[in-house]
């Protein structure tokens, strides 16, 4: 804890990444642009855990977010020194393997010995789940009611969202570097907060306050200017986005702000979006520690790129916990080609017509095909009216998705061959064939809270 | 009474939960908020998007944040990897709904018109943006 300006009690809880893939550098201008406390890293979307799972499947080793490992051998050191402690959710569906690879990366840069690492895990309930089916929780679906048993072999994952308390225990417990597998983004965040300020399980409040910091947190830039509407093209400097700090009072009130310098904005408009990014009810957003409640916050400007975000309420989270289970949901493929004026519109649709009427006469059967034109009604549907008759150029974008991989695979073969044999004006075939791709489909469950062990272990290694 | 498009009273931003899109749409400006209330009832945003959304529309109101939320089931083709959409996660389906017509009084309508659009003065239209 440090003592800031006005003798104030904050804690600087830095977010420097959204998913994995997101801004390869952020979290070295976020150690290195001003004084932070902590830096938080998401690395896991659902779409993420089902890779992590099929690397996992290949190779017992992997699982984890693999840059992590590189980038904590570019900071740890700089990071041990300042004291910045790190949470991120690397792990994966590995945290021990991350943790291995994070020791020995604290080895090459130097700092082995003087590293005190933490793993999170208890969040894999794949060998686990057939036990929680025999003890009679059917795991059925969220959306359609399903009991899971009708997908069973074909579950490729299964992970249950852990909270905050673990993660803060790895705190308590002196970890540098806190490494864990699947938790709500916004824990990451709040963790930190509870290790300092020692906020309880019954403090609902001041709990659902660092579930607000920890939503505003996790999508990285996108509340500091990153794919905010409002006068976008006024957002200075995106080049060099900073990416957002809380700056939390034990009380629960925080300001969000960016390092001075760096580009981006941070107003009440770009908070107030990601505020309602991605929930549902906003008086009711569940998490494994508190259920909060968006609806009694307010935001005040606070100077340059700082806003002010009061009045968080919270109530105590109910008896069960998320689980996403991941399970092989067949094979689809995306063919596109560009077709240009006159009358873009009217070749594209021709040729997909040609391209239907082939695939129906080879026999293919599919789940589903979907025909777009891209440039004209991919995103906005039947909302973007008829085409109008001078486009100069649109893409024809035709999916396919079905249960066997074989007749996926020879769509991929009907796409090109229109160049020569179907409607004129054609292009864009240079990336060759599409790609078979497997699905992975998700079914969201309720797993009972108590049968779910989150453990911790935290440790020095000399790797 | 004039109509206007609800890009130029509001800001937006959508995101997935599998096959439910959510839209929070928020107020530039906050005395605005109440004809937000009144003009997209969950009714309309329903008729708006038609076959677009499968399930039933329900609106959530956040008056502190000026913002409105909508939960979208069934919008997304089955959500995820599932999905053949070219917007499977529901990123860019905000901007379908700013495209509402919103009846609002003539005041209203000559101060916020052209807003949520990129100024003329700004837009790429010259030669220099092509290459």
């Amino acid at each position: 804890m440090r003592e800031r300006g006005g003798g104030a009690r904050t804690v600087r809880v830095a977010g420097a990444g959204g998913f994995w893939g997101d801004d390869l550098d952020a979290p070295v201008r976020q150690v290195e642009e001003g004084p932070i406390d902590y830096l938080v890293m998401d690395y896991l979307a659902e779409v993420t855990m089902s890779i992590l799972h099929k690397q996992r499947a290949r190779d017992p080793e992997a699982g984890y977010a693999r840059d992590f490992v590189a980038l904590m051998e570019r900071i740890l050191p700089v990071c041990l020194e300042r004291g910045i402690r790190v949470v991120a959710n690397a792990g994966g569906v590995n945290p021990g393997g991350c943790a291995d690879e994070v020791a020995r990366a604290a080895r090459r840069a130097g700092v082995a010995g003087r590293l005190r690492l933490g793993v999170v895990t208890g969040d894999d309930l794949m060998p686990r789940l057939d036990e929680l089916l025999a003890a009679g929780h059917e795991l059925r679906n969220m959306e359609t009611g399903e009991p899971l048993a009708g997908i069973r072999e074909r579950v490729t994952g299964a992970n249950v969202y852990l909270g905050a308390f673990p993660i803060a225990e790895a705190l308590g417990r002196g970890a540098d570097v806190v490494v864990t597998g699947r938790c709500v983004d916004a824990a990451l965040t709040l963790a930190p907060l509870l290790h300092e300020f020692g906020w309880a399980a019954g403090d609902h409040d001041r709990l659902a306050a660092g579930v607000v910091a920890g939503h505003v947190n996790e999508c990285g830039a996108q509340c500091t200017g990153g794919n905010a509407m409002p006068e976008w093209w006024s957002i200075p400097d995106l080049d060099r986005v900073g990416f957002p700090i809380i700056e939390a009072e034990p009380s629960g009130d925080f300001v969000v702000t960016k390092h001075e310098g760096s580009g981006g904005r941070v107003s009440p408009a770009t908070v107030t979006e990601q505020i309602v990014y991605e929930i549902g009810d906003p008086a009711a957003y569940p998490t494994p520690d508190v259920v909060a409640d968006f609806t009694t916050v307010r935001l005040s400007g606070a100077g340059k790129d700082r806003v002010r975000v009061t009045g968080a309420c919270g109530r105590p989270p109910n008896g069960w916990l998320k689980a996403s289970i991941v399970y092989a949901g067949g094979w689809r493929a995306v063919g596109t080609l560009v077709y240009a004026w006159p009358d873009a519109a009217a070749k594209a649709r021709a040729a997909a017509r040609v391209l239907r009427a082939r695939l129906d006469r080879l026999g293919l059967r599919f789940d589903e095909v979907r025909t777009d034109l891209v440039g004209w009604d991919s995103t906005h549907g039947p909302l973007a009216g008829p085409p109008p008759p001078d486009l100069p150029e649109v893409q024809l974008r035709v999916a396919v998705r079905g249960s066997e991989r074989a007749p996926v695979e020879r769509f991929t073969r009907e796409v090109a061959p229109l160049v020569l044999t179907g409607p004129p004006s054609v292009t864009g075939f240079g990336e060759g064939r599409p790609r078979v791709r497997e699905v992975a489909a998700f079914w969201p469950a309720l797993v009972p809270r108590a049968a779910v062990e989150p453990f911790v272990r935290v440790e020095t290694r000399e790797a | 009474m004039a109509a206007v498009k609800l890009v130029e009273l509001a800001h937006a931003r959508s995101g997935d939960k599998g096959d439910v899109v959510n839209i929070g749409v928020v107020a530039y400006d906050p005395e605005h908020y109440p004809l937000l209330v009144q003009a997209l009832t969950a009714g309309r945003v329903q008729e708006h998007f038609g076959d677009m959304v499968k399930g039933k529309v329900v609106r959530y109101e956040l008056p502190n944040l000026h913002a409105l939320n909508f939960v979208l089931p069934g919008a997304l083709g089955g959500g995820g990897t599932v999905s053949l959409m070219m917007d499977a996660q529901g990123k860019v389906f905000s901007t379908a709904l700013l495209r509402m017509d919103v009846e609002v009084p003539d005041e209203v309508a000559g101060r916020v018109r052209g807003r949520g659009r990129i100024p003329q003065s700004r837009h790429p239209n010259g030669e220099d943006t092509h290459g």
